[in-house]
């Protein structure tokens, strides 16, 4: 009631200032996300100095004019190394939840709607899942080498079952739906059922689903750069600082702070984003503001 | 007459979960539940035949095997002369315009994601049944047709209260211009008043267009109201299928006579005669032998447990499956 007359009274508000108004959640967390993309991106040019260069006169030097962030175990500048580590770390959480949710959507869409399928590809997840997903990740990236690329795949791998068990129980459950099999009545090509009925009422679940992985691939990166599976380790990955700088933590707190800072603020700002974007694709929410 | 819809031995058996991939290794059976076990009726051009039952009883297995929603297990389905009940989905889907369903629950039928106007143009729009540009008048038109408002069709079902969403459901199953609609429960979820409205545009809608229905219910008091003939199913099985008047009039079938008598009478001074059944519905995993309702019937006897009564004539136009199906009230147990 009160939403309609206020409606009425006031113009709209329209563009960005509306979504801010219905979505803050995804707006603030968009606007986070966005600032370590665009640390990423512009790297180069946010006063960042080469972040391999050793400097062995500033070994463990605290924060100041000189390095922003303090200095690391060899000299290098922290700062320089966390803004070049969102690189990576973007890279390893957008290429994981692109490819693992892709991936899993693929399966568990197979397993949905095809009962023979579901009980080979389940049996299949089953095995992968009780696999500990960084023992999985280390065994594929010895098989193939540490490198950026690898790290995404076999991260990727262990998310696979997740999404793919995800995926398959809200198949089943709208499979069953009176609107899907109103539309197998009404002669709906079962490509169309998918597309219009299925995908659709996938995407919320998977969205949070897809914040879930891009901050636990980002944090099993780290957890594999530590044991030396990872990227290499002169690689600046937030991962590799923070468990670098771990040895000196009682005397250098900064090293691991500042990235760590940085992890956070990813990990909280893609979560809120997906909070936003699941509001934001219900179409019941819409019609309360 | 000619029958729209004829169903000959209709059996339905589930396999009950639980059986999975391991225990088949190992050779374990699983469990079958007898949903729908040898069915028969047929449906004439522009009739309603009502059935009803208990929850349980199979009564929505029955719909959903004639709209080949699951897969019958055994029988034959004929929609106006065609088997349909092994029709791969390629035959079927030209044959589906023909045969359209409204469900029990109005919120479920509708995708919340989609305005109520893409909804009823989905069928339009598969069978190409109007050009593209004519299809926003046929979905206005058929809007009209259940008694909502034409400029209503951009909204989201979210916006509809359940008698309307139910009319959204019903616009849906006429834009093919069906011959026959199943009929889910369409008024159980929905309030007595809205129910006697959304029956009365049933009726209207069935007298404008020549529908058959095939109506499911539990509500008796509707099913009178609405049915040509009226089947009463137990257990997976058709107890009892008459004329409607017959069938209220005279039931011949304790179980029948069991569920007209606990239909509230609206006259105070009336002698109630209520039969109580005794116990609960048996597990149709695993059915009584003989006589399905033996168990909770009051008259049974010896031969009921050995001889599963076939449905025989017992008048013009109404059969029941008992050994000791009569007219009149219930005798009790010699």
């Amino acid at each position: 009631m009160s939403a309609s007359t206020t409606i009425l009274t006031q113009a709209p508000p329209t563009g960005l200032w509306r979504l801010w108004k219905r979505h803050p959640n995804f707006v603030i967390g968009a606007m986070m996300l966005g600032s370590a993309l665009l640390a990423a991106i512009a790297a180069p040019w946010l006063g960042t100095i080469d972040p391999q260069m050793i400097a062995p006169f500033n070994r463990l030097e605290a924060p100041g004019a000189n390095f922003w962030f303090g200095g690391d175990l060899v000299g290098r500048d922290v700062y320089s190394r966390t803004i070049y580590g969102s690189r990576i770390s973007l890279a390893v959480g957008l290429g994981v939840a692109v490819i693992g949710i892709s991936l899993g959507l693929v399966v568990g869409i197979l397993s949905g709607f095809v009962s023979w399928v579901d009980q080979i590809l389940m049996r299949v997840m089953d095995g992968l899942m009780a696999i500990p997903s960084i023992l999985l990740a280390v065994a594929l990236i010895s098989l193939t080498g540490a490198s950026l690329k690898n790290v995404i795949i076999a991260i990727s791998i262990a998310e696979i079952p997740r999404v793919a068990r995800l995926v398959r129980s809200v198949v089943l459950q709208l499979k069953e739906r009176p609107y899907v099999e109103a539309a197998i009545t009404a002669g709906t090509p079962f490509i169309w059922i998918l597309w219009r009925h299925i995908l659709p009422n996938t995407l919320a679940p998977l969205l949070v689903q897809a914040t879930y992985i891009f901050a636990s691939a980002v944090l099993t990166e780290a957890i594999l750069s530590f044991i030396g599976a990872g990227t290499p380790p002169s690689t600046p990955s937030w991962g590799n600082i923070i468990s670098e700088g771990r040895t000196v933590f009682s005397i250098a707190p900064h090293i691991v702070l500042f990235p760590g800072i940085a992890l956070s603020f990813t990990v909280l700002g893609v979560n809120l984003m997906g909070d936003g974007l699941r509001d934001i694709f219900d179409p019941r929410y819409v019609s309360r503001t | 007459m000619t029958n729209i819809l004829s169903v000959e031995n209709l059996v339905k058996h589930y396999e009950l979960g639980g059986t999975g991939f391991i225990d088949r290794l190992l050779g374990q059976q699983p469990s079958i539940v007898r949903s729908v076990d040898g069915l028969s009726f047929n449906i004439a051009e522009g009739e309603t035949l009502g059935l009803v039952g208990e929850s349980g009883c199979g009564k929505s297995t029955v719909g959903r095997s004639i709209l080949r929603l699951v897969e019958p297990t055994e029988g034959t389905i004929e929609l106006a002369g065609q088997d349909i009940s092994n029709a791969p989905e390629r035959v079927l889907r030209p044959l589906r315009q023909d045969l359209q369903v409204v469900f029990q629950d109005p919120f479920a039928s509708l995708n919340p994601r989609r305005t109520v106007g893409q909804t009823v143009a989905e069928p339009i729009a598969n069978y190409q049944l109007v050009s593209d540009a004519n299809l926003r008048a046929r979905v206005q038109d058929l809007f009209e047709r259940v008694g909502l408002r034409a400029d209503q069709i951009d909204r989201y079902p979210h916006e509809f209260s359940g008698g309307q969403r139910q009319r959204i459901g019903i616009a849906r199953a006429l834009a093919t211009n069906p011959k026959l609609i199943v009929l889910d429960e369409p008024v159980s979820a929905l309030d007595v008043s809205v129910q006697a409205q959304v029956i009365n545009l049933l009726v209207d809608l069935q007298q404008e267009l020549g529908l058959a229905y095939l109506f499911i219910a539990h509500d008796l008091a509707v099913v009178e109201h609405i049915s040509t003939r009226v089947a009463v199913m137990y257990l997976g099985k058709i107890v009892e299928i008459a004329d409607k008047k017959s069938l209220f009039r005279s039931p011949r079938h304790p179980y029948t006579k069991a569920l007209l008598s606990a239909v509230p009478n609206s006259d105070p001074d009336a002698i109630s005669n209520r039969i109580v059944l005794q116990g609960d519905i048996p597990s149709p995993t695993n059915p009584p032998s003989g006589c399905r309702f033996r168990t909770r019937c009051p008259i049974a006897q010896a031969i009921c447990a050995e001889q599963d009564p076939e449905l025989e004539t017992q008048g013009p136009d109404h059969k029941a499956a008992c050994h000791f199906a009569q007219e009149g009230p219930l005798l009790t147990k010699v």
